[in-house]
């Protein structure tokens, strides 16, 4: 109970947040949801027959762009696509500005003469209506409904207009094909406009479509859109780990197109390293903190915890002042003449100087657990030990260090886990060598806005930890941690 | 004091005289300024069981890690079988030390606890293992060895800390209050099972404890310590019956305490004038001259009532009664002094006596020490 509000306040600000974001990852309704017609028409067609769908689907793809240049989705769901296949995007921008000049009002036109209720909003509402015909011309009927949405989403009155040329369309395709198959109507007026359609001036929307792109005629994009009609798509994370779809299955990508393996190997072996310089130069410390008098043991603590009152962005900025080839270390090494002006160290911008930021801004997290486990270490034990024979280097190697393990542990699991998701330092001085993963991440979040692969990213990071936290848990035991 | 230990039926080594550990005028101080030691001389024999008494910040824990090499001494030389030992590491000194808090290393089971000072002295594998065996079954916990020393009861740690401290067979062990933590029932048997142990296997002990009744069970000789200073060493009915200042007298066991002055000195005995104006004959044991303040001691149960009483007599008021039993223990007013107690034995020939009465009480000259003034506590 007194627990509620906290329960409730991370529930909020941390767990929906963040299911949300991993869902993202998985999430891909973006197709069926624009594309409604398009992805049922595709089932039909295969991606190894090397040609682009037929007809039926440029038909109900048709449709379905109509609706979305009018809603103006189809840009979103072009550069969606654009993460899977370069070069969607920019035929969804093109086709969008020119289907509304298809010449598809040749049907419109040729209805209307053929009886002028086919101009008559009243008359289309009540025919729509009909439970009957709606089974009989159901492409019809769907771009009817279809399009009394979208006039009511603009505020018009259905019953007062027009229907578009793309409803036309449909009820000239939906008449072929019941003359074809040489169905019986009983509306009147429906079987007049059958009997006439066959001599109908058509046209081919397939062309329309390869008219004003040529890339509709390519399978290879028409495959993308196959394969992302899912609901739910492994595509961000295949990509996060440097795999794509194809119509073989998963697929490693090129060798040069690969990214996030190396970033990902580069993360957790530089966590890996600062951790471990973070260990080498801790430990001493927190050694000496250990064991000296609690006064002076304050002071230095406060020394330690310094950086900590610092912002972080002006420790890393500094470093950046430290580091740089025309910066304070280069000028005195230079100046004390232990480099020449032409050998300058490159310290910065690369992998080095993250590890010797980061290993700087993490030691309080190292020094911290480290010393409030060896203050429980009671003197006793190293006395025993030397009292027993042991020298001072056997007393600590068999007794003294294997009770610091547990700190050991605790500043490895916290500076390792915290560095594993670094973002500002290496921002700041990793240059390109030296970014981690989280970097990537951001870039995704704020920069391209592909949240799907921000998202796959950060899972496969969570999944990482954990199981690492879980490695951990196995060998060393997490009862072995101390964090104070 | 030979005499004393010869009494005891121990056999000393020959070099007794020397002293197997010697501290010879040794001072400690921490910060330059207050002695916490003061010019302590102490020679213990081969074999000897000493216990260093005293009361907290007595400086008896500083004595015992000086000798241990965990404290160095500001002042005077440590001798270990005549090798003085002040630049020796303490790991290099071969004594064996039992910790107040056992210090058995957590990470090790009770076998690899006992292995470690076989370990580092280079030992064979297949000897450490039966020294380890043989400690085990001198302290009758073999069906211990894997056990970690978390899982173990206070006694049976204290066993394994005992084992551990004589594993690797020192001629020397320190124990630094080892029973503290435990209770009373086991805390008695410990110092049994300790005492055993010392007989059996002849190796020096020097103890350092708090508890008198420890001290008194257990030692051959006991050091009391008071202020950095050794007040009096002797055996432990010495130290009782003849205690030689007022603060053993006082620390050890009960004690009444009636302040004079002295008024005459005649031999062995001394005449002194209480605050109540009476006179009274004391034994002069550390007196001073004719005219010095004097402290009076006088065990409650060498106090004699009624008709047995004949020197030294005075009326007492009985002020309360507690029985215990074996005896009645009476407090009563005796020369203005209203803290005095008075052990009356529950046996026959003795009187009961009852509060408000007022009965003769008296003590023979012989069991009334006249002592300096030092303590008031």
């Amino acid at each position: 109970m007194l627990i509620a509000p906290l329960l409730i306040f991370v529930l909020i600000t941390f767990i929906f947040p963040i299911s949300d974001m991993l869902f993202r990852s998985v999430e891909n309704d973006i197709v069926s949801d624009t594309l409604p017609r398009t992805v049922v028409a595709l089932e039909s067609w295969s991606a190894e027959s090397q040609e682009a769908p037929d007809e039926d689907v440029f038909a109900a793809f048709y449709t379905d762009l109509y609706l979305a240049q009018e809603y103006k989705t189809h840009t979103r769901l072009g550069s969606r696509l654009n993460y899977q296949q370069t070069g969607i995007s920019s035929m969804f921008r093109k086709t969008g500005r020119r289907v509304k000049r298809f010449d598809t009002d040749v049907y419109t036109d040729q209805f209307e003469e053929l009886d002028a209720k086919w101009a008559d909003p009243s008359y289309w509402a009540s025919l729509m209506n009909n439970e009957r015909v709606q089974k009989q011309l159901p492409e019809t009927a769907s771009s009817y409904t279809a399009w009394r949405e979208l006039m009511v989403e603009e505020g018009d009155n259905p019953d007062a207009e027009t229907p578009e040329d793309f409803v036309y369309t449909s009820l000239y395709r939906d008449l072929m094909h019941l003359s074809e198959n040489g169905a019986s109507v009983r509306n009147a007026d429906v079987r007049t406009a059958m009997n006439a359609v066959s001599g109908f001036e058509s046209v081919s929307l397939k062309e329309q479509f390869i008219d004003a792109e040529d890339d509709w005629a390519d399978p290879k994009y028409w495959a993308t859109i196959k394969l992302y009609s899912g609901n739910y798509t492994p595509g961000y994370f295949l990509n996060a780990v440097d795999m794509e779809q194809t119509i073989n299955g998963a697929e490693v990508k090129p060798e040069n197109e690969r990214l996030y393996g190396t970033l990902f190997a580069r993360t957790i072996y530089m966590s890996l390293f600062i951790m471990g310089c973070t260990i080498l130069l801790g430990y001493p410390v927190a050694f000496l903190l250990a064991n000296i008098s609690r006064r002076s043991a304050n002071m230095l603590l406060i020394l330690v915890l310094l950086p900590f009152w610092t912002s972080l962005l002006v420790r890393t900025s500094a470093w950046k002042v430290l580091l740089q080839q025309q910066g304070v270390i280069n000028d005195i090494l230079v100046w004390s003449g232990l480099i020449d002006e032409a050998g300058r160290l490159i310290m910065i911008n690369n992998q080095m100087g993250t590890i010797i930021a980061m290993t700087h801004i993490l030691l309080p997290f190292m020094i911290l657990p480290l010393y409030s486990v060896m203050q429980t270490i009671p003197p006793s034990y190293v006395r025993a030990a030397k009292s027993l024979g042991a020298n001072d280097w056997t007393a600590f190697r068999r007794v003294y260090f294997p009770q610091s393990i547990p700190g050991i542990g605790a500043g490895s699991i916290l500076v390792f886990i915290m560095s594993i998701g670094y973002y500002i330092t290496p921002e700041i001085v990793g240059g390109t060598q030296g970014v981690f993963i989280s970097n990537r991440i951001a870039y995704h979040i704020s920069s391209s806005l592909n949240w799907g692969l921000a998202s796959a990213l950060g899972a496969i990071l969570l999944a990482v930890v954990l199981i690492l936290y879980w490695l951990y848990d196995r060998f060393v035991g997490i009862d072995n941690m101390k964090l104070g | 004091m030979i005499s004393n230990l010869a009494k005891r039926g121990k056999v000393l080594d020959s070099n007794k005289d020397t002293g197997f550990v010697v501290f010879d005028q040794v001072q400690k101080s921490y910060d330059g300024v207050t002695l916490v030691v003061k010019n302590l001389n102490l020679s213990i024999a081969k074999g000897e069981f000493v216990t260093m008494l005293g009361p907290s910040g007595s400086g008896k824990t500083t004595c015992l890690m000086m000798l241990a090499g965990f404290e160095t001494a500001t002042h005077g030389d440590i001798l270990l079988d005549g090798q003085p030992i002040n630049d020796i590491p303490p790991h290099k000194r071969g004594i064996g030390m039992v910790f107040q808090n056992y210090a058995l290393f957590p990470h090790m089971t009770v076998a690899e606890n006992l292995a470690f000072p076989l370990q580092v002295r280079n030992i064979s594998k297949s000897e450490q293992q039966e020294k380890v065996r043989r400690a085990l079954d001198m302290v009758q916990m073999s069906k211990f060895a894997n056990r970690r020393p978390v899982q173990l009861s206070g006694g049976q740690q204290q066993r394994i800390a005992l084992a551990r401290a004589l594993v690797f067979e020192p001629e020397l062990v320190l124990m630094d209050e080892p029973l503290g933590a435990l209770d009373k029932q086991l805390r008695e048997h410990m110092q049994l099972e300790i005492k055993r142990l010392h007989e059996r296997l002849g190796i020096s002990v020097v103890y350092v404890t708090h508890d008198q009744s420890e001290a008194l069970t257990m030692s051959d000789r006991v050091a009391v310590f008071n202020d950095g200073v050794i007040k009096q060493l002797a055996p432990p009915e010495e130290l009782y019956d003849k205690p030689d200042n007022a603060f053993v007298a006082q620390f050890i066991g009960e004690n009444n305490r009636l302040i004079g002055t002295v008024e005459s000195v005649d031999g062995d005995y001394a005449g002194v004038r209480l605050a109540s104006g009476d006179l009274c004959q004391a034994l002069a044991v550390n007196c001073g001259a004719v005219g010095e303040k004097t402290t009076l001691s006088i065990r409650p149960e060498r106090v004699l009532i009624g008709e047995a009483a004949t020197s030294n007599t005075v009326e007492a008021k009985v002020l309360e009664q507690i029985y215990l039993g074996d005896h009645v223990r009476c407090r009563m007013s005796v020369h203005g002094d209203e803290e005095f107690i008075v052990k009356v034995p529950n046996a026959p020939g003795f009187s009961h006596l009852e509060v408000g009465q007022t009965a003769q009480i008296g003590w023979s000259a012989d069991d009334c020490r006249a002592l300096d003034m030092d303590i008031v506590r």
